[in-house]
Formats: C-alpha cells, structure tokens, sequence
C-alpha cells in the first residue's frame, strides 16, 4: 500500500499516525490478515536448501543403559572411540539421562568439529561391536527427520504399467542417410541434420539452456547427455529429444560412458578449504537405462590419480578405464602402485583385490579385448629398466612384457580394432642432455605377440603427433625439429613382407601438427591447427596423393562425421571473430559455413557398428557403381531444385528492388525544382539521371616541345 | 589494377571524401592535417594546416570550393580548397564528430561529442557565400539527442528537410531540420544492437547505408543494415525509415560505401585496433568486402591493410575507391575491366 493511501485511510479512522507505536503491535501467530510478505514467493519458489547446521552432529544409539555411577566411565570410553575418529567438539559429547532415575537412556550426540569427520565417524562405527548385546546405530542427526517418517508398515511398490519406449535409433533410419551434430553456441544447444545437399543444416532440436557445462553423445549415439547442477541427464527418442533419464548427482563436473552405453560414470569434485589437501572427489557409476546408481566412489583426489611430482589437481578423466570391447564387462581404475579392476557383474574388484604394480603410470586398454596395457618406468636410477606389459584380464596373466632402457617417456597407442599397440618410447641419449624416439609395436592378434621396434629414418626427429588408421594396418606420424614438419606413413602388412613394418612414404615440410584420419581410413587430414592457423591438407594415403589443400583460418576444431563422408571443422569462442563452423567433403571440398557468435562446442552424433558382415561390405564396395546411380540421380534432382529455388529468390530481390528504384526516381523527379532552389538556381540534377553527363569528352591534343633540324648527308 | 599506396598520414585514417567531380579525394587522420589528393594518380596536393587534434571528418562543396572539418580539437573549421586557407572556425566545447553538407551548400550538420558535463549535441550552422560575412551562430541545436552516448554521424536527409543520426545507442533517428522534432527512431529489435560506426547516403539521397560493430548473439555478427526513406510520396517527412537490406560480415563495421555505378555495396573494419598485435595479422581480416547490393551475397575482398579500416569512399564515377585504415594507409584501387561484368 502506499503511503498516501494508509495517510488517508488512517485519517477516515480518526487515528493519528505519528502517536501509534508500530512495535508495540503482534499479530497473533500464523495469521497474516492476508497481507504476504514481500519476501514470501521468494521463499516458496525456490525451495532454498539450508545448511541445517547440525550437519557434524551424529547419534549414537544402542549404547548400554548405566546408572549415574557408571555413566563417566561411559562416556570416557565412547570419548576414546570417537576422538580416534576425529575432533570432538568442547562438550560437545552430550549423553541423555532419565530426569527421574539419573539412569542413561541407551544413546549419545556427538558433535565434531566438521561435517566429514562426523560423516567418517558415522561410516567408520556403524556397526561396532562394544559388546555382544550392544552393537552401535549410528546415523546423522541430519538423517533423523528423514529416517523417523519412514512408515512402518512396508507397502508393494506399485508396479507401473509397461510402456512401449520411442525408438532410440530413429535417427539411423534418416531416409537421406543423413548424419546429426550437436552444437553449442551461446545459450543455445542444437541438434542439427547435416544436409549436405541443401548446402545447409537442418534443425531437429534446440533449446536455450539445455546443459549448465557441456553435452556429449554416448558412444553408440543413443543419448545426448546433458550437465546440471542437480546431476546428468539422458535425451533422447524418436522424433525431438526428450529426457530419458535423470541420474542425480550434486554439480557434477563430468561424465563418461562406457563404450557400449551401458554405465554412465560421473564425476564431482570439491576443492578443498585448505589448499595443501588435496579435493575430495567423489564418483558414481549409473546403469544409464535404469537409472540406478550402481556403486559410488569418494576419496580424496589422490586415491584417484598417481599424484605424480607435478602435483596434478584433482584427477585425470577418465577415471575409469573401460575395457573389454563393448560388453562393458570391466574397467580399471589407476593408483598409485596399484590397479583396480572392476567387473560389472557384482561392481567389485576382480578376485576382491587390486593389483600390485610399483610405480606404474599409464595404463590402457585393448579397444576390443579385455587386456590391459600398462608402463611401468625406470626406477632405482636406472638400474630396474621401464616396462610395458600386457595383462589379461580377469586372469591378470601377463601375456607379454618388454623391458626398455633409458627410457624418459612413454606413450601407448591402440589400434582401434585392438591388432596392434604402438608404444612410443622416448629414449635419453648418451649423455642424458636430449631424448629421441622410437616405436615398439606389438602385434597382439598374432602368436607369442611378436615386438618389432621402428625407428625413424632420422632418429633425432621430434614426434609431434601419431595415428593409427582406424580398422587399417597403417598409421601416420608427424615428426621433424624444423617449423615444417615432415609426415611419414607406415604400414604393417604388405604384400611382399607380411609381418614387417615398411613405410609408405614421407610429405616433406608440412604445415601440420595433427592427424585425423577418416573413420573409414584410408582418407586422412594433416592439420596446422594453432600456430598454423589452421591450415588442412586432404590427403588419400592409398593413392598417396594430395586431394585438397585448403585452409579453415584459425580452426580449433576438426571432426569426421562417423560415417567419414564429411568432415567439420569449427572455430570455438577461444578466438573471438568468426566463431562458427565449417562443413567439407571428405576430399576437401568445401561444402557450406555456418556462423555462430560464442561457439563453444561441436559434436557429430557417434553411429553404432555396422551390422554388416566384412564380406557384405566389400560386395557393396564392389559394386558401388549400381547403386550409386540412385543416388546420384537423387542430387541431381535436388541440386536442380536448389538452383531453381534460388533463381526464383533472386528473381524475386531483383524486382523487388526495381520497384523501389522506380519509387525513387519519381520521387527525385518531383523534387527536382525544390532541390534546383536549393541550388540557388543552378540546374543541378545531371549528376544521377543524366547519361550524357557521364560521356566521356575525349580531346585530342597536339604539343609541339621541340623542333630540331638535322642536316642529313647523302 | 595494383593499388596505389598513398602515405601521408602518420596516424590511422578516419575519413574519407571524394569531391562531386571525382578529381580529388580528401583524407582525414588523426594527425591534425587534413590532406587533398589526386584521386587518379594519387598524388598528395596538398594539407590544410591549423587543426590541433584529430581530424574526425570532413565534407566538400558542390563546386569543391569550400572544405569543411570536424575535430577533436573542438573545432569545425572552414577551408578554401584551392589556397588551404581558414576561412572561418566553428568553436565548440567538446570534439566535433561528424560534418556534412546540406543540398546546397548553405548549411552544415556538425555533431560534437559527450564531454565531460556536456552530452552530445547536433548543430546546424548557416554557411556564408562570403566567408566574410560567416559567424558561429547556430540556426539550431539539438541538445542530449542520444544523452551521454555518442553521436558518431548525422546527414541531412533529403531536401535538407530532415537530419539522420546514429551513434552509440545503436539507435538511427530522423529529426526535422526546421523544428529539431524527433519524427523516427528504429526500433532496438529489427536495427542494429551496437554501436553505428558508420552511415552513407546513396547518391540521390534515396537511401542510406549503415555499419556497426554489432556482435549480437540473434542475427551473425555485426551485420550492415540497409535502411531507406521511401514512400508514401505524399509528404517527405513522413518517409519512414525501413529496413531494407542485412549484410553480415564475420567482423565488426567501421566504414560502408555505395558504389554509385553498379549495385554494389563496400564494407571494412576488422578486429578492434587494440586487439591486432595480440594475434596474427590475417586474424584481423582486415578486408574490404564487396557485396551484390540486391542479393546481399558477397562478391568478393580487397585486402592489403594490415591495421582495421576506418574508412572507405567511392569515387563517383564508381570506377576506383580508396580505403584508409588504422596502419595510416590510404590505398586508391581503380577495377580492373572484371569488375564490371561480374555476374552472380
């Protein structure tokens, strides 16, 4: 109410304002005379959560009943148990007693210092045996609210009634064969058809806000997950994406699939209140169809991670490994000295313990076999050598080992169908100033794995990048000190050498530093991104020819679509002008740019295996020639279409335009005498309307500058 | 043609102006010397010497006699043109940003700037055809048209009935010359969303082009609006002002031209000036843009500068332009015969 209003209605009353004491008035409890409070919504929108406070407080119960005479003696043993534990807070142990009998009533609170020890109390006597009668019950004072409206008659879960899901994979079915991408770009999160024909996407879904950090698929391309502060989400369906699933997690910072979609992992971690602790982490492991949360993790970041010198924060992610191809039967987790490896049938470790490896720092898994990779390096000051070593999984024989000397570094590539592992090995030189590097391959499919070890033609040269062509036998590597690179390709079967690895060939001086190779091999672009600004070079390692050599100006990113027909690459939000992306042709042909201001993010959707036999495959590759004539028949119409559309649009601009010059010039026309005024006069208009006015005068021009005579003698 | 590299600016250009011949081109920089050139050969003329700051802007005559200047110094001064001779100094209280003469050459549209109490302002000074007989006083003064925010171009509209401006609040307004009334304003949601850097006339006053450094999330980028004073013919000050045409270029805007013989519109500017030595060079783009006036599509690129343009002119035969950027270049382009006949 305004003030006017109140004066005025204070004044019909007889009431003088000035001598009402506005303290001195209650309202009795709970009644608001249908006045709310300003500050009311506010309160009710959000549903605010508030840290109670009592959140280092925990119950004890089931403690022996003792007479006052005993109770001291009580409370220094339970003091004795919990300050092993953590921080009891001054008095801050407090033990009922009967006001009538002095007798103890069978529980205690303590409060601690901080809500984690309370929270370790907890975990840690849940359960503790003070004798065979009094086994203790331990819960969070915050808990008992909870705990005590629980009812006590157990009701049947109703069962709901079965609903047919969408069709995950309606996507798969695009009658154009079509591939989708999710962009983020401002608020904004897209999904996209990518219409290479139309020369534009095709929206599917987009929505503002979607996501609070990032997106990302699921391997196979089902999901679309999403990021809140409340947890993860899943979308996805037939037609629009709709939330599938909700998997809670308080600010979850990120996630991981397992490779066949099975599991969602997600990560949280806190920094700590004292910066020499190290941030508590915690993780969970979802079944992503379920939704059920089917074990967590919570540590401290260094439980997580090797904690190598440098100290790193946090730890690295993947946390979880996953192993053994797409039955997402295992993954590993690795610590230091040790191991873990998980199954996924009862989420505990393998044979219920970890395994023991000193010192080890990477490990790796076979994309498509459960066996496990893993570097252990140089200890003792080089008197026990590096190692690399394949273990199986889950009977954790070691299948094959390699001992390196004077290695620095190590570095582990799989070949996506997990025939062979390259192991990069950077080695010191004599006089330990400099390192070089050579390869180790092992072939795993093969018997006893044999190693072969590859060195550089030159062996001093820097590798910058590697690759493995994925389901190929080669694999690319750019290597060289100078500013251009050289790219070399090897194989690992010939025709000639079966079992020896021979090159193919090398680029000299390239403008790249990373490979990307077509998801269907065979094609590969050598990429300058960074300091190259983003230079692309698409090459056919079959031919060994260059297809194209273009340039996406200051590209971040590069991606090939699944199917490796197309290949996006973007510039993201950290460059500031032409944020967008950009979408060629596997043979670098340029396709179609789209502009987005604040681009953050570029997913194509993943596809799932071809179900497809190898044999089938190469039958349609054979006679490719049929059925492409479909198709081709198909762009022809479309690109006819397209060019008909446009000549329309512009048809249309042109007359449109006309019109207006029309209007224009009647309208010049008729202000010709007030300008001519204007003027003073002058006749003023040949400037626009008068053709005349632009001819040309040519004038031709004669100038004698100089008369000489010259006596020529016969 | 290889462009003609004109050095005599030791600061970044701020604008540029060809006289109605299309023999001479006047360029301003933010050195205080205004300087005429040939604008065939590019040949420096001469300068006109008595600015004390950066010069802004500047316009000329009809007949090319009288040269008018704004600067930072606050200052419009008055010039001959052939002797470079003051004839006369206009003396405000903050930077003068922008001059245009009026169809006749009687009156001069001169905008100063937000400064310290002062906001901005547009004045309307009478034009003497004796220089003897010129004073400072103003037929009028819109005071606070776009409050603290700066007003970097006002035109006269058609038959001096109407003044255009656009500045800093991204908003473009018609006044009426006479009253100083506000008739139109875009709208925040159809025009640009940042600041005008930049407005050109067609040669008939039919139409009006501007730039902005635009770097909205809706729309790509700055993008170049195309506005228009068009009809009802029943009465010009009610020619609305409509959008007619968006260019979008991936950078911000700082100067726009029209070509006067085919249907093609210029745009430069770059990456802001204090940005470029953070990056490489050709992440500045500092390009001068052509695009099909009608389709809206781009034609093609002129690139050299190695600094944002600040302005852009053509020359009004259309058959050359020149750009002038923040290196301190001018750079006169005449087309090649392909020019003419491109076809899209």
């Amino acid at each position: 109410m305004a003030n006017i209003d109140i004066d005025s209605r204070a004044a019909q009353l007889g009431i003088d304002w000035s001598q009402v004491n506005l303290d001195s008035i209650h309202l009795p409890p709970g009644e608001d005379f249908g006045i709310q409070s300003d500050d009311e919504g506010v309160y009710h929108d959000d549903q605010l959560e508030f840290d109670t406070g009592f959140g280092n407080i925990i119950v004890v119960d089931n403690l022996p009943v003792v007479p006052k005479a005993k109770f001291e003696k009580l409370e220094n043993v339970l003091k004795k148990i919990y300050n092993q534990l953590g921080v009891i807070k001054e008095n801050g142990l407090w033990m009922p007693v009967d006001p009538d009998t002095g007798v103890t009533l069978g529980y205690c609170f303590i409060e601690f210092n901080t809500p984690q020890e309370a929270q370790n109390a907890k975990e840690k006597t849940h359960g503790y045996k003070l004798d065979k009668s009094h086994i203790f019950a331990v819960n969070m004072f915050d808990d008992f609210d909870r705990l005590m409206n629980v009812k006590e008659e157990w009701e049947a879960p109703q069962t709901k009634p079965y609903v047919p899901g969408e069709n995950l994979q309606k996507w798969l079915t695009d009658e154009k064969a079509r591939d989708q991408l999710v962009i983020r770009s401002g608020p904004d999160t897209e999904v996209l058809w990518n219409d290479p024909r139309q020369k534009n996407t095709e929206p599917v879904h987009k929505r503002p806000y979607w996501t609070e950090s990032y997106v990302q698929w699921s391997p196979l391309g089902t999901y679309l997950v999403t990021l809140h502060k409340q947890g993860a989400a899943v979308w996805g369906g037939a037609d629009t994406f709709t939330r599938l699933m909700r998997y809670q997690h308080n600010i979850v910072k990120l996630v991981d699939f397992s490779p066949g979609e099975k599991y969602l992992v997600t990560y949280h971690s806190q920094e700590p209140s004292n910066p020499r602790d190290a941030s508590k982490v915690e993780i969970k492991v979802f079944d992503v169809r379920t939704g059920r949360m089917m074990r967590d993790f919570k540590g401290s970041a260094d439980e997580f991670s090797i904690g190598g010198p440098g100290g790193v924060a946090g730890a690295s992610w993947p946390v979880f490994r996953w192993g053994g191809g797409k039955e997402d039967k295992y993954f590993a987790k690795l610590s230091k000295n040790t191991i873990s490896v998980y199954e996924t049938e009862t989420f505990g470790l393998i044979d219920k313990k970890s395994m023991k490896v000193d010192n080890v720092v990477d490990i790796c898994w076979s994309p498509t076999d459960s066996i496990l990779s893993l570097f252990v390096p140089e200890q003792g000051g080089g008197n026990q050598p590096a190692k690399v070593a394949l273990v199986q999984i889950p009977s954790k024989v070691e299948l094959r080992q390699k001992n390196l000397f004077s290695v620095s570094d190590c570095k582990m590539y799989w070949q996506s169908s997990g025939e062979y592992l390259a192991v990069k090995v950077d080695r010191y030189t004599k006089t330990k100033k400099s390192t070089y590097s050579g390869f180790e391959l092992f072939r795993i499919k093969e018997r006893d794995i044999p190693i072969e070890v590859l060195e550089l033609d030159n062996k001093n040269d820097k590798i910058i990048a590697f690759a493995w062509e994925p389901k190929g036998h080669r694999f690319a590597v750019i290597h060289g000190d100078q500013p251009r690179p050289d790219v070399s390709f090897y194989t690992m079967k010939t025709a000639q050498h079966g079992g020896r690895v021979t090159k193919l060939g090398t680029l000299k001086a390239k403008q790249a530093n990373a490979l990307f190779w077509s998801p269907s091999g065979k094609y590969i672009i050598l990429a300058g991104l960074k300091n190259f600004n983003g230079q692309l070079e698409f090459f056919n390692v079959d031919e060994m020819e260059t297809m194209a050599t273009t340039e996406h100006f200051m590209a971040t990113d590069i991606e090939w679509d699944p199917t490796g027909r197309y290949v996006a690459t973007a510039v993201t939000s950290v460059h500031e002008m032409e944020n967008g992306f950009t979408v060629w042709s596997f043979n670098g042909k340029l396709l179609y740019r789209v502009l987005k201001d604040h681009f953050f993010q570029l997913a194509w959707r993943p596809r799932p295996a071809s179900f497809l036999s190898p044999e089938k495959e190469e039958e349609i590759a054979k006679n490719l020639k049929k059925y492409s004539k479909k198709y081709e028949a198909e762009d022809q119409d479309v690109s006819l279409l397209l060019s008909e559309q446009d000549r329309e649009k512009r048809k249309a601009l042109k007359e449109e335009w006309e019109k207006w010059v029309m209007q224009w010039k009647s309208l010049h026309e008729e202000e010709k005498l007030e300008r001519q005024n204007l003027r003073d006069g002058e006749i003023s208009d040949e400037e626009e309307d008068d053709e005349e006015a632009k001819e040309v005068k040519e004038v031709e021009f004669e100038d004698v500058i100089d008369v000489t005579e010259e006596i020529v003698q016969e | 043609m290889r462009p003609i590299l004109m050095k005599g600016h030791e600061r970044p250009l701020t604008f540029l102006r060809y006289n109605r011949d299309g023999d001479m081109l006047f360029s301003c920089a933010k050195d205080h010397t205004p300087t005429l050139w040939y604008a065939d050969n590019g040949e420096r003329h001469g300068t006109y010497r008595g600015h004390n700051g950066a010069v802004w802007c500047c316009d000329v005559s009809r007949d090319s006699s009288r040269l008018i200047t704004g600067s930072a110094d606050q200052t419009a001064k008055l010039w001959d043109v052939k002797t470079g001779t003051q004839l006369f100094s206009f003396k405000f209280s903050s930077p003068a940003r922008s001059v245009d003469f009026s169809v006749g050459d009687k009156l001069a549209v001169i905008t100063t700037d937000p400064f310290m109490a002062r906001t901005s302002a547009i004045h309307v000074k009478r034009i003497a055809d004796d220089p003897q007989d010129q004073d400072g006083e103003s037929v009028l003064v819109l005071e606070n048209p776009e409050g603290r925010k700066r007003i970097n171009r006002a035109v006269w509209g058609p038959l001096n009935q109407t003044i255009v401006s656009g500045g800093e609040d991204a908003v473009l307004r018609i006044w009426d010359a006479e009253t100083g009334k506000l008739l139109k304003e875009t709208d925040k949601e159809v025009g640009h969303k940042q600041t005008i850097t930049s407005l050109c006339k067609s040669a008939d006053d039919s139409h009006f082009l501007t730039g902005s450094l635009d770097k909205t999330a809706k729309a790509c980028l700055p993008f170049l609006l195309y506005l228009l004073f068009h009809n009802p013919p029943v009465l010009w000050d009610m020619r609305t002002l409509t959008l007619i045409k968006t260019y979008t270029s991936g950078v911000p805007v700082n100067a726009v031209s029209m070509s006067p013989l085919l249907d093609h519109v210029v745009i430069g500017g770059g990456q802001d000036a204090s940005a470029v030595t953070t990056t490489d060079h050709r992440a500045g783009n500092f390009e001068a843009k052509f695009y099909d006036k009608i389709l809206q599509e781009e034609i093609g690129g002129v690139k050299g500068h190695f600094g944002p343009i600040n302005a852009l002119a053509f020359n009004p035969d259309g058959r050359s332009f020149s750009s002038g950027g923040e290196d301190g270049y001018v750079r006169l382009h005449h087309f090649d015969s392909d020019y003419f006949n491109i076809k899209i």
